[in-house]
């Protein structure tokens, strides 16, 4: 068995394992402490507080307005990596074509010069939040070792996709392990760090909004 | 965790190894699905800081809102989060130290306002006043609660139901005193009653016409009311203190008065903090959805007026502004009955910028009023409310919360304005319409 193919095979059965087991075991350590009931009169019905659960997982991806001037470089920067990487992920042909193998689920691919594009500024966003973690005062602090992790776990398969559409620079083989390979160690980190936030945020949305619809408060 | 540089904690009393068993005990009691969730999910993005008043008056990284719960994230972390095993076998999260827990007090209680402006601004919905209330209760069960002012409000409030240690027979005096003076009828104690209205103990020292407000107010409503010594104060600094058996204490003390003269609704004073433990907690303390309503003052006033029980002598062009208290308005829903007031008053409202929602705190909420070394830092945070209310132009400053009150009237005065600040309870009761019933 090559690398490539341990890679293709059993090691993302393996990685995938791990994610699922690891996600699921997370949440049900959340979501199964003891909850304290509400009693408390509600202002508005149970269809109004799912509403405001809902409202609020939309309405939190745009900051409100009066926020913007004080945030706006890090929103600016988050939105383009998130966006970028998801346009990769989900635009990309070959990741379409994996999908496709493993759930028999197909949807049409965007341009290679799109995604080659979006990689770059994912790239570059990325670089820009790691230099601002490392200069901003308030980040600086916030830190731990979990979200140098994170990025650097982000970071290699960013770096090895774009590496490998480029298809001229170095062994097509290899870096195609690579990136397969970075991408597993990123499925295995995800349920350990912050990377979870990638289902983490549907939930505490949810529940602020759900919790602040009850009270007729901001969502 | 990294210690922030801490003003001098008041000595413990406590040997250090039980004040940190205490604190511990009482972080995992208090964290539920909600807060392991909130505290599961920050990303560090550091965002909360740039909607926190202290944050953004000093640049100060240590006042970033959820650095501030940081000795309850690292306890959930290491006893009761789904990889605590992993946490304790790798010493990823060492236990905190009683040094920590100390050095934490003052950005728990000084530094927070728990006003709730980071949980507009975090992409992750992290409620940051909520975490930093149970931080407070694992800090109070230590003994860490700021000795010069806020522990002993909270241990009178334990013996007397007040946290000004007022008692019964005093609070009865005091209504008959204020009913003399202001030439208002005064029910107290009646044993049968629909509305009983709850005061603030800062009403009591600082604002009594509020009193008579109220009942002027009632009265001319002609409803059957009563207001009772035996649960009268509902300022409740035992919430901020993070005292949970003072703060049940209290309000079991006001809903068992309530159900003595049946009660159907119990008003909230112009206190925030007061609505949110009797609107929204004091059932769970009960164990039991209550058996009558709870409003806060100004919405009895705003139904008063739009269904005609109230009835008022509107001005003409009052140029005024109104500051929402954060309990009131962006963690309590209760942001369009001030304003529905005003315009009943003919008020001419000049709103701040961020009115409503995402209002700026006073500086002085959360008991931050209340510690006294606090001071300078609440000053400084109470620059951005200073600037907001001259850039109104407002000759009147209208608030409903006492607090806020006491705090904006000091923060004027500091800075000479010429605008005043006044309760929007007792300007409705100064312009009711003249009424038989009254």
């Amino acid at each position: 068995m090559t690398l490539l193919e341990f890679a293709r095979g059993p090691a993302l059965q393996a990685s995938a394992l791990i994610m699922i087991a690891g996600m699921a075991w997370r949440m049900a350590g959340i979501l199964l402490l003891r909850r304290r009931p509400q009693y408390a009169a509600s202002r508005h019905s149970l269809a109004r507080r799912m509403g405001g659960g809902a409202s609020l997982i939309l309405s939190r991806f745009i900051p409100r307005r009066t926020f913007w001037p004080r945030i706006a470089v890090g929103v600016m920067l988050s939105a383009v990596f998130h966006l970028g990487l998801a346009l990769v992920f989900f635009g990309g042909a070959p990741h379409i074509l994996l999908v496709h193998q493993a759930t028999g689920l197909i949807w049409p691919n965007l341009p290679k010069g799109l995604i080659v594009m979006a990689s770059g500024l994912t790239l570059a966003a990325m670089i820009a939040l790691i230099v601002r973690r490392r200069l901003h005062p308030v980040l600086r602090l916030l830190s731990t070792a979990d979200d140098y992790v994170s990025w650097l776990l982000v970071f290699l398969p960013v770096l090895t996709g774009i590496l490998l559409s480029g298809e001229a620079i170095g062994d097509y083989g290899s870096l195609l392990t690579l990136h397969i390979l970075s991408v597993e160690a990123l499925m295995i980190w995800l349920p350990f760090g912050k990377l979870m936030h990638s289902v983490l945020v549907f939930a505490g949305r949810w529940t602020m909004g759900v919790t602040f619809a009850r009270k007729g408060a901001a969502t | 965790m990294s210690a922030p540089a801490p003003p001098t904690p008041p000595a413990a009393t406590i040997p250090d190894a039980e004040q940190v068993a205490k604190a511990m005990r009482r972080f995992i009691a208090d964290i539920g699905p909600a807060a392991a969730l909130a505290m599961e999910s920050c990303v560090h993005c550091g965002r909360c800081a740039e909607a926190c008043q202290f944050y953004v008056q000093t640049n100060d990284p240590r006042y970033t809102p959820i650095h501030k719960i940081a000795p309850l994230k690292q306890a959930y972390e290491r006893e009761l989060g789904p990889f605590a095993f992993v946490y304790r076998l790798f010493g990823l999260a060492p236990q905190v130290t009683a040094k920590e827990l100390e050095s934490w007090q003052a950005l728990i209680y000084d530094s927070c306002n728990m006003c709730g402006r980071c949980s507009l601004i975090c992409p992750m919905a992290i409620d940051i006043a909520d975490l930093v209330e149970r931080a407070r209760h694992g800090l109070f069960e230590a003994g860490l609660v700021p000795a010069d002012y806020l522990g002993a409000l909270a241990e009178k409030e334990q013996a007397t139901g007040s946290p000004y240690g007022l008692t019964q027979a005093q609070f009865r005096d005091m209504l008959h005193d204020i009913g003399l003076k202001h030439g208002v009828v005064m029910h107290v104690d009646e044993a049968k009653a629909d509305i009983i209205p709850t005061v603030s103990s800062i009403d009591l020292k600082m604002f009594p016409a509020s009193m008579a407000a109220i009942a002027r107010i009632l009265n001319h409503m002609g409803v059957s009311w009563t207001f009772r010594t035996d649960g009268f104060d509902a300022d409740n600094a035992a919430l901020t203190a993070g005292d949970r058996a003072g703060q049940r204490k209290i309000t079991l003390g006001i809903i068992r008065a309530a159900l003595a003269c049946g009660a159907r609704t119990v008003v909230m004073p112009e206190c925030g903090h007061a609505f949110t433990e009797m609107r929204w907690e004091a059932a769970n303390s009960f164990g039991q959805a209550l058996p009558f309503r709870v409003v806060q003052i100004t919405e009895l006033l705003a139904e008063g007026l739009s269904d005609g029980r109230i009835r008022v002598n509107p001005g003409v062009g009052e140029r005024a502004t109104y500051h929402d208290a954060c309990q009131l308005s962006r963690r309590g829903g209760a942001s369009a009955a001030p304003r529905l007031i005003l315009r009943a008053l003919g008020v001419d409202l000049r709103e701040m910028g961020d009115a409503g929602d995402a209002n700026w705190c006073c500086g002085g909420g959360g008991g931050v009023a209340l510690v006294k070394r606090a001071q300078p830092l609440r000053d400084l945070a109470f620059q951005i409310k200073r600037r907001q209310v001259e850039a109104t132009g407002a000759g009147t400053v209208y608030t409903s919360c006492s607090g806020c009150r006491q705090t904006l009237e000091h923060g004027g005065k500091t800075a000479n304005w010429t605008s005043t600040v006044a309760s929007l309870l007792e300007r409705v009761a100064d312009t009711l319409a003249h009424n038989q019933k009254d």
